[in-house]
């Protein structure tokens, strides 16, 4: 390498470090899309989402639906098969990507920003946004794979355990079905429905569009009007209905022949912006979410040995996600081990953290904050997720001052308000102790 | 230098790498080998300190003693209490954890910039002065079981894996899993734990990888202050244990319960540790096949077996040029509905013996090209990557700027050299195959019709 360049690449290293959260640039496009861009200079490439309020909570009836037709943007886009979609990503080395959950669905492009590379990128994942043609062809193929990825998930003890979590938990809530849907409702799919679907949520105004990458502001503009300008302008989404939380405790036991046994514990949690979030993120974090010094680690796995992997979260949603609670071990051991995270559980609701485990909570998470930023796609995921909930902008800038405000008394009032230990759905799934 | 920038002009884009510029070596006098990779991008670090020393070290009866002596470096030292590491390192606002491999063991901390000391300050500890408490490796064998059961003994793919690598290699240690058998695990004793510690922790057998926001000599004095008064040991020769040459197709069933067949096809192949100078090029060149038939949504198995054919439900490749002993290139799979485990294997076999009789196309050769450059790039978005592929390099024994090497060795690889690969490997004669045969999972239904077993 020429001397002068690894130069200008240094200087250019030292001019744009250190800055504790980025500036986040947000504007709208001509029909309405959402538009979040970060600039990152660094690395002559750039992360491209796009993230629409059409994940499974928008299945109704047609539990599947908005996964197969995530899955089919790719499969055939204006008159182009899946193989020669395939090979206009790869020729220049982009990376395509789609996935699709409860409340988003996304399409993602990484690729080199030198031009050669990325105006065949960006024309191609123009295309299977705006104008996909779901070939019949592709559909009966990957109705046929989601239908085996069913029968996969019957092998797996934790696959089994989930399923029968958001069932119960969710009753007749869109958040109770799996985003892969069951095999009737697979089975039942068609390509009108995804058409149709495609036609009402892959629009302008149900679109986040967020950029990360070696452009500059100019450039962002110009890539987000030429993805958004091929969709419709359509309307978001409409709001979910509220969950509401179940009222009585419920234990599911499901056998299956495995050595151990699966056990999830949870009940309704938070939703993105929720009033409650600091305290209980910061609470939960104390009591199964920081990892091996959790107090629930610390129970299960260092006092006890119980237990290889042991955890409680909140999955902050659109409506209020699931607070779960989660661990494996041998069959016989499977009652003590769930009499021990629900004992857990109930000290933390009722005394709170002490002060010292508070402190270090609030150390590990504002002094790791760096951490969290330390990479273009976690940019990329942050600015999805503000997008997508509407979050304010300065929500990364404002994130630590608000976990150091967390008190003892807020989390102790949070818990006991909002989480209950007696009202817990509780699926085992396992065999028979030996 | 100059022929570098030839191979690049070549291409599509010219890669904007700064190569080997921002990484600096070092050595302390106890023998202690120090590489610091400087990302100025955000103010972070990664430290990972890589030990020479995992289960392709180990012997029968005491498989698995390197991952359960990872779990015990976080169980006390003469000044720390059990799990006191990991609470330090929590209050410092890092993240952190270890990981066993057949090669290495390595344990890492991601912290902001400034709080490096506190990773080298506990690492350097941890290094000579752990302390294995009989009563916490009780329990810690406990938890690896829960470990094993989760990974292994309740996942039908995990059990064929383990069934096919102990039936494929003979001598060579990469026989046992990294986890270990469960005899093994209910039986180590804290002595045997001591031992293996006294034997390989020591600075002459470890690697310490930074890298961030850091500047080299800085860390250079930080690593000399806390790793440079660790006094070194004398370590023992490893043996060589060259897998015996295999002699003919091996076949082997797997019953477990389960829904979905599921099989496992392995050619022994050499890997860039072990080929012989004059053909160094193969690894390379088995690298770019497994690009062809498995390098994106394009590539030949996809196209063929997936899309076209609908043979297979899944299908894909395995294949690392980096490791310390000679290795296999591995196809897996799983047939689509109303195919079976020996329609697959043909459909496998079939795009074998095309790689053997016809050349790839130039396009294909220039696609999976396109793709390693673009690789290159976005793996750096990773700091932790980039650590991973310096420190794993280092502790195989090769060099680490082989990571900027790989790209250029990926260019210059031809067609011919491709089919000549194909040709030379891809034989019956060193070939192993493994099967899951799914036995019912309520012990009562009958199997599925949709991809039963049909004879070979």
């Amino acid at each position: 390498m020429d001397v002068r360049i690894i130069g200008i690449l240094l200087s250019l290293f030292a001019a744009v470090s250190v800055q504790a959260s980025p500036d986040i640039e947000y504007w709208h496009t001509d029909n309405g899309a959402r538009v979040y861009f970060v600039p990152a200079p660094e690395l002559a490439m750039v992360d491209i989402t796009v993230a629409f309020d059409a994940g499974a909570a928008r299945d109704g009836k047609q539990p599947g639906l908005a996964l197969l037709t995530n899955a089919m943007l790719n499969e055939g886009a204006g008159g182009l098969n899946t193989d020669q979609i395939a090979i206009s990503f790869e020729d220049v080395g982009a990376k395509f990507g789609n996935s699709s959950q409860r409340d988003m669905a996304i399409l993602s492009l990484r690729s080199l920003t030198d031009k050669a590379a990325f105006e065949p990128a960006l024309t191609m994942f123009t295309k299977v946004l705006t104008k996909p043609d779901f070939p019949s062809d592709s559909f009966q193929r990957i109705q046929k794979q989601m239908l085996i990825g069913l029968q996969a998930e019957k092998q797996s003890p934790r696959a089994i355990s989930s399923r029968s979590f958001y069932g119960n938990l969710y009753g007749s809530h869109p958040y109770a079905s799996m985003p892969a849907g069951d095999e009737q409702s697979v089975s039942d799919l068609t390509l009108a429905s995804l058409n149709d679907f495609y036609k009402q949520y892959y629009v302008a105004k149900n679109a986040v569009i967020v950029l990360v990458g070696a452009i500059d502001t100019a450039e962002a503009k110009r890539i987000a009007e030429q993805l958004s300008s091929g969709l419709s302008t359509g309307d978001s989404a409409k709001s979910l209905v509220e969950v509401v939380p179940v009222l009585q405790g419920k234990t599911i036991t499901i056998d299956h022949p495995s050595s151990q046994t699966h056990i999830v514990m949870g009940q309704a949690g938070i939703s993105r912006g929720d009033a409650d979030y600091f305290a209980l993120y910061v609470g939960n974090h104390i009591l199964g979410g920081s990892g091996l010094v959790s107090q629930l680690s610390n129970e299960i796995r260092e006092k006890r040995g119980l237990s290889y992997s042991v955890y409680s979260y909140f999955r902050p949603m659109r409506e209020l996600g699931p607070y779960q609670f989660g661990l494996q071990t041998r069959n016989d051991q499977a009652e003590e081990a769930l009499k021990v995270m629900k004992n857990t559980l109930m000290l933390f609701s009722k005394n709170g953290p002490t002060d010292a485990e508070l402190v270090a909570a609030k150390q590990n998470i504002t002094g790791g904050f760096a951490l969290r930023l330390d990479s273009n796609s976690k940019i990329a995921d942050y600015l999805a997720m503000i997008g997508f909930y509407s979050l304010p902008l300065d929500y990364l800038e404002t994130f630590k001052s608000k976990v150091n405000a967390v008190t003892v008394e807020q989390i102790k009032d949070a818990y006991s308000r909002r989480i209950h230990a007696d009202k817990m759905i509780t699926v085992l799934v396992g065999g028979k102790a030996e | 230098m100059l022929t570098k920038f030839k191979t690049l002009i070549g291409l599509l884009f010219v890669i904007p790498t700064v190569a080997a510029a921002n990484v600096s070596e070092y050595q302390l006098d106890n023998g202690l080998k120090l590489i610091v990779k400087e990302d100025h991008r955000a103010p972070v670090v990664v430290s990972q300190v890589w030990y020479k020393v995992g289960s392709s070290y180990e012997h029968n009866g005491i498989t698995g003693i390197s991952h359960v002596l990872e779990h015990m470096m976080f169980k006390g030292t003469e000044s720390l209490g059990p799990n006191e590491f990991s609470q330090i390192i929590a209050a410092n606002g890092g993240r952190e954890n270890a990981f066993t491999g057949r090669d290495y063991t390595a344990y890492f901390q991601t912290l902001e910039k400034d709080r490096l000391e506190v990773s080298f300050r506990l690492e350097a500890e941890r290094m000579r002065k752990l302390v294995i408490d009989d009563a916490e490796l009780l329990k810690e064998r406990e938890v690896v079981a829960e470990e094993r059961r989760m990974r292994t003994e309740d996942n039908p793919h995990a059990l064929v894996r383990e069934a096919f690598n102990a039936m494929a290699f003979v001598n060579s240690p990469y026989h046992h899993p990294v986890i270990g058998w469960m005899s093994d695990i209910n039986n180590y004793e804290a002595s045997d734990l001591r031992q293996w510690y006294q034997k390989w922790y020591a600075p002459n057998n470890a690697t310490v990888v930074v890298v961030g926001d850091v500047e080299p000599e800085a860390v250079y004095t930080l690593a000399k202050k806390y790793f440079g008064p660790l006094k070194p040991e004398t370590t023992a020769t490893v043996k060589p244990q060259i897998e015996v040459e295999q002699r003919g197709k091996r076949t082997i069933e797997v019953k477990a319960p389960a829904e979905l067949p599921y099989m496992m096809m392995g050619w022994k192949v050499p890997v860039v540790k072990t080929i012989e100078k004059e053909q160094s090029w193969e690894p390379y060149a088995l690298e770019m096949l497994a690009g062809i038939l498995d390098g994106g949504a394009s590539a030949r198995f996809s196209r063929y077996l997936v899309r076209e054919e609908e043979i297979a439900a899944s299908v894909g490749v395995g294949y690392g040029l980096f490791s310390r002993l000679a290795d296999m290139f591995v196809v897996v799979g799983t047939p689509s509905k109303g195919h079976s485990i020996a329609d697959l294997q043909r459909a496998v076999m079939t795009q074998i013996e095309k790689l053997q009789t016809e050349l790839v196309t130039e396009k294909e050769l220039k696609r999976i090209k396109a793709q390693v450059v673009a690789n290159a790039v976005y793996e750096r978005d990773s700091v932790f990557y980039q650590g991973m592929q310096i420190g794993m390099l280092e502790t195989i024994g090769l060099d680490w700027k082989l990571t900027d090497e790989y790209v250029e060795n990926v260019q210059v690889v031809t067609a011919e050299q491709v089919q000549a690969v194909a040709v030379k490997y891809f034989k019956d004669k060193g070939l192993t195959v493994a099967e899951l045969v799914p036995m019912p999972l309520d012990g009562k239904k009958s199997l599925p019709a949709a991809g039963g077993r049909h004879g070979r």
